[in-house]
C-alpha cells in the first residue's frame, strides 16, 4: 500500500471517529489539530485504525507515536 | 438497529458510535429516561460511551453519573452530595481483578489466606450494604474474571494460595450476597470473558496504557450484556418467542417432505442439533417466556411435524399456533393482539433472512436476530439476552400457564350471550390490600414494565415502593385476581398521596396488567380506593392522565370511573376530579373481593 492510500484510509478512520466529514489529515497532524481528539478519544482512535489496516500497535510504538505522519510510518512498516 | 443487534461487529460500533447515537436519537422518542451512575475501579469512558448506544436501543435513555477515575469506593461509602444531587436509579460498580488489593502468596498459611479473603470481601460487601441504605436503588456489581498468568498453573484453582482459587471464593460469595439481596445483581464478566477470549480480553496493553480492565474491542460485548440486566431490571425484557417451523425447529419441510422424513431426534447429527435446540426453547418455559408459532404451512401439517415422535416441543408447548399464508408480519401482530402484548415484546426466529426482513420492516421494534446456521441459533438467542433473568418469580415461572388460562377464557366467553353472565361464570376472586413486603417487588416490576393500561406511567424502584407503603401521607393498592382457570397474581397497582389539607387525594399512579383487561378488576380498586378514603376523611380524589405513545386506551378511563373532568392541556394531558358521595354504590359486581 502506497502511502497515498494510506492517508486516504486514515482519513476515512479520521472521519468516522470524530463523525465530522470536514477532517483532512497530514504528515503534521497532531491532537492539538483536531479539537475532540484528547487522550480519551485517542484510545479509540487507535482502535479504529487497527482494525482499519488489519494491524496491532504494540505498547513502544503507541507511546512514542507524535502525529499522524509516524502513525502513518509504523503503519506501512507494519503491512510490510 | 441492526449495527447493534447480536451477532454485531463491535469494532464497528466503537468507530461510528457518534454517528450511531445520533440515529438512535432520531429514531424514536418514547425514551424512558434512567439515571445512571457507573463507579469504576478502571477507566469507564468508553464503556459508558457504547453502553448508552445499546441501552438507546432498548428505548432507554441514560444520564450518566462517572465516577473519578478508580474512585467506586471512596463514591460509595463517604458523604458525596454530586452523588445524592444526581439521585441513582441504578448504580453498577465496574471493579476487576485489577481491584483486588492484596492476593494471598504461595507461602500463606490457611489462615492467612482466609484473612485476607475476609478482608477483600469486606471491602465490597460494607460498600454495598451502604449504597442500599443510601441510595434504595438497583446495584450492578461485576464479578472477577480470571487472572492472564497463573503462577501454580494448572493448580492455581486447587491450591487456596493460588489466585484462581481466591478469585472463585470471592466470587462465590458476591452470589451469595446476590441470592441475599433482592436489588443486588451481578455482571457476569467471569463468563464473558471466557467467551469473549480471555487472552485477548486482559491484553496488558490496555491496562498499563490506558488503565482498561480489558481490552478496547472487547466493550461493545461487555455493555450489551450489562445492558441486558438494566432493561430487564426497567422491565424492558422480551416476553414471547414467534418460532417458525420448516428448517428453524426441525431440518426439512414438513408439508413437502412428510412428518416421517425430518430431521429431528437422536438419528442424525442434524436431528441432534435442532433436538439441543428445541430443548432450549422447551427450558425458555420455565422462565416465563412465551412459545408461539409463525410459519407458512397448513396447520396440519404444522401440527403434523409438531408431534414428530422425537421432537421435544409438542404443540402443547406453544400458547398460539399460527399456521397459515398470511404475511408473517401479519401473524406477529395478531400474536400480539391475542396475547395482549405489544408486537415489540416479540422475538421472531426464522431461518430465513427475507422473513426476517418482511418482519423487520412491518413490526417496528420486535427483535429479528439473524440466527445464522441451526448449529448457531443456542448461542446467538442466548448471547442476545432477549429474556435477561433479573427475578426469576413465580409469576414468571407461571406465566405460560396464565396466558394458557387467559385463552381458554376467550373460548368460554364466546358461549356466554351476556357479557356480565360470562364474567360471573369465572368465578373470580379478588385480594386488594395497602401495600406489602411479600409484594413489592412484584408492584416495582409492574410499574416498570406496565404501558398499555397506565395513566401517569411513572416508574418506581422497590426502595420508592416500599417507602410508599411506610408513609402515612400515602394511601397504597395492590390488586390480585384468582379464577377457576388459575392465579393471575398481581395485576393492579394505585398510588394515592394525600394533600397536606388531608381532604384530597392525588393520584398518582393507577396501572393494571393487560392480561386482565375487561374483568372489572378497575371497578374493584375503585371501590378500595373510596373506602380507604372514606375511612380518613378524603372527600375528592383528583385523576391525572399523561398520555404516551403506549397509553391511549386508558384516555378517559377516569370518565368511565365518574370522574368529572376539569382541565385538558395542549398535550393532551387532562385532569379529572371525583367527588366522594357519602351513599357511593360499589362498582364491582363480579369480582368476590377479600380485604
Amino acid at each position: 500500500m502506497s502511502r497515498e492510500e494510506v492517508f486516504v484510509k486514515l482519513n476515512e478512520v479520521f472521519r468516522d471517529v470524530f463523525d465530522d466529514e470536514e477532517i483532512t489529515v497530514t504528515d503534521a497532524t497532531t491532537a492539538d489539530d483536531i479539537e475532540e481528539w484528547d487522550s480519551l478519544e485517542h484510545i479509540n482512535l487507535l482502535a479504529a485504525v487497527e482494525q482499519e489496516f488489519g494491524i496491532k500497535f504494540n505498547m513502544g510504538q503507541v507511546v512514542s507515536m507524535k502525529n499522524v505522519g509516524e502513525m502513518a510510518d509504523i503503519i506501512i512498516s507494519q503491512l510490510g | 438497529m441492526r449495527e447493534l443487534t447480536y451477532p454485531f461487529d463491535g469494532e464497528l460500533i466503537l468507530k461510528k458510535s457518534k454517528k450511531l447515537k445520533r440515529a438512535l436519537l432520531e429514531s424514536r422518542t418514547d425514551f424512558l429516561e434512567k439515571r445512571i451512575a457507573v463507579l469504576g475501579g478502571s477507566t469507564t469512558h468508553d464503556i459508558i460511551r457504547i453502553l448508552e448506544l445499546f441501552l438507546l436501543e432498548q428505548g432507554i435513555r441514560p444520564v450518566f453519573y462517572e465516577s473519578e477515575y478508580a474512585q467506586y469506593w471512596q463514591d460509595a461509602m463517604f458523604d458525596n452530595p454530586l452523588l445524592s444531587d444526581f439521585a441513582p436509579e441504578l448504580i453498577f460498580i465496574h471493579t476487576s481483578n485489577r481491584n483486588i488489593a492484596n492476593y494471598p502468596m504461595p507461602g500463606d498459611t490457611k489462615g492467612q489466606v482466609d484473612e485476607l479473603f475476609t478482608e477483600q470481601y469486606e471491602h465490597f460487601r460494607v460498600m454495598w450494604d451502604k449504597l442500599a441504605d443510601t441510595y434504595h436503588c438497583p446495584v450492578i456489581q461485576n464479578n472477577f474474571e480470571y487472572p492472564f498468568y497463573r503462577l501454580l498453573g494448572n493448580q492455581e484453582a486447587v491450591y487456596v494460595q493460588g489466585r484462581i482459587s481466591f478469585i472463585n471464593r470471592l466470587n462465590e460469595a458476591f452470589y451469595q450476597y446476590a441470592r441475599e439481596h433482592e436489588s443486588f445483581f451481578i455482571h457476569d464478566i467471569n463468563y464473558l470473558s471466557a467467551s469473549y477470549g480471555l487472552d485477548r480480553w486482559s491484553d496488558p496493553l490496555y491496562w498499563h496504557m490506558y488503565k482498561y480492565a480489558c481490552c478496547m474491542q472487547a466493550i461493545p460485548d461487555f455493555a450489551h450484556n450489562l445492558s441486558n440486566i438494566i432493561k430487564s431490571i426497567f422491565g424492558k425484557n422480551k416476553k414471547a418467542l414467534a418460532l417458525d417451523l420448516d428448517n428453524t425447529l426441525w431440518s426439512g419441510i414438513v408439508g413437502d417432505d412428510g412428518p416421517e422424513n425430518l430431521e429431528i431426534g437422536q438419528e442424525t447429527p442434524m436431528g441432534q442439533v435442532y433436538a439441543e435446540f428445541q430443548n432450549y426453547l422447551k427450558a425458555q418455559k420455565d422462565i416465563g417466556v412465551m412459545l408461539t408459532v409463525n410459519s407458512k404451512n397448513e396447520e396440519e401439517n404444522a401440527l403434523a411435524g409438531l408431534n414428530h415422535p422425537e421432537g421435544i416441543l409438542k404443540p402443547e408447548d406453544f400458547i398460539l399456533i399460527k399456521a397459515n399464508w398470511e404475511p408473517k408480519s401479519h401473524n406477529i401482530a395478531q400474536i400480539a393482539q391475542e396475547l395482549a402484548i405489544l408486537p415489540d415484546s416479540l422475538v421472531f426466529v426464522d431461518d430465513n433472512p427475507a422473513e426476517r426482513e418482511i418482519v423487520e420492516m412491518q413490526i417496528p421494534g420486535a427483535a429479528v436476530p439473524a440466527v445464522g446456521t441451526p448449529e448457531q441459533y443456542i448461542r446467538i438467542l442466548d448471547h442476545s439476552g432477549f429474556f435477561e433473568v433479573t427475578k426469576l418469580s413465580e409469576d414468571d415461572r407461571k406465566r405460560n400457564e396464565m396466558y394458557r388460562a387467559n385463552i381458554e377464557r376467550k373460548k368460554q366467553q364466546a358461549q356466554f350471550g351476556d357479557y356480565q353472565e360470562y364474567l360471573r361464570s369465572l368465578e373470580m376472586r379478588g385480594t386488594i390490600r395497602p401495600f406489602e413486603p411479600l409484594y413489592t417487588a412484584r408492584i416495582a416490576q409492574l410499574s416498570n414494565k406496565s404501558n398499555q393500561f397506565n395513566l401517569t406511567t411513572r416508574r418506581y424502584t422497590q426502595g420508592e415502593i416500599e417507602n410508599f407503603a411506610a408513609d402515612d401521607a400515602y394511601i397504597t393498592r395492590y390488586g390480585k385476581l384468582v379464577d377457576r382457570f388459575g392465579d393471575n397474581g398481581v395485576v393492579s397497582v394505585v398510588i394515592g398521596r394525600r394533600d397536606e389539607n388531608q381532604s384530597i387525594l392525588h393520584i398518582e399512579l393507577w396501572l393494571m396488567s393487560c392480561r386482565v383487561l375487561k374483568r372489572d378488576m378497575e371497578y374493584a380498586m375503585m371501590d378500595s380506593v373510596v373506602e380507604a378514603c372514606q375511612a380518613c376523611g378524603i372527600e375528592t380524589i383528583m385523576g391525572y392522565y399523561y398520555p404516551t405513545a403506549k397509553n391511549a386506551m386508558v384516555k378517559d378511563f377516569y370518565g368511565t370511573m365518574g370522574f368529572e373532568k376539569t382541565e385538558e392541556t395542549d398535550t393532551g394531558v387532562t385532569i379529572w376530579r371525583f367527588t366522594v358521595p357519602a351513599d357511593y354504590a360499589l362498582k364491582n359486581t363480579v369480582i368476590t373481593v377479600e380485604k
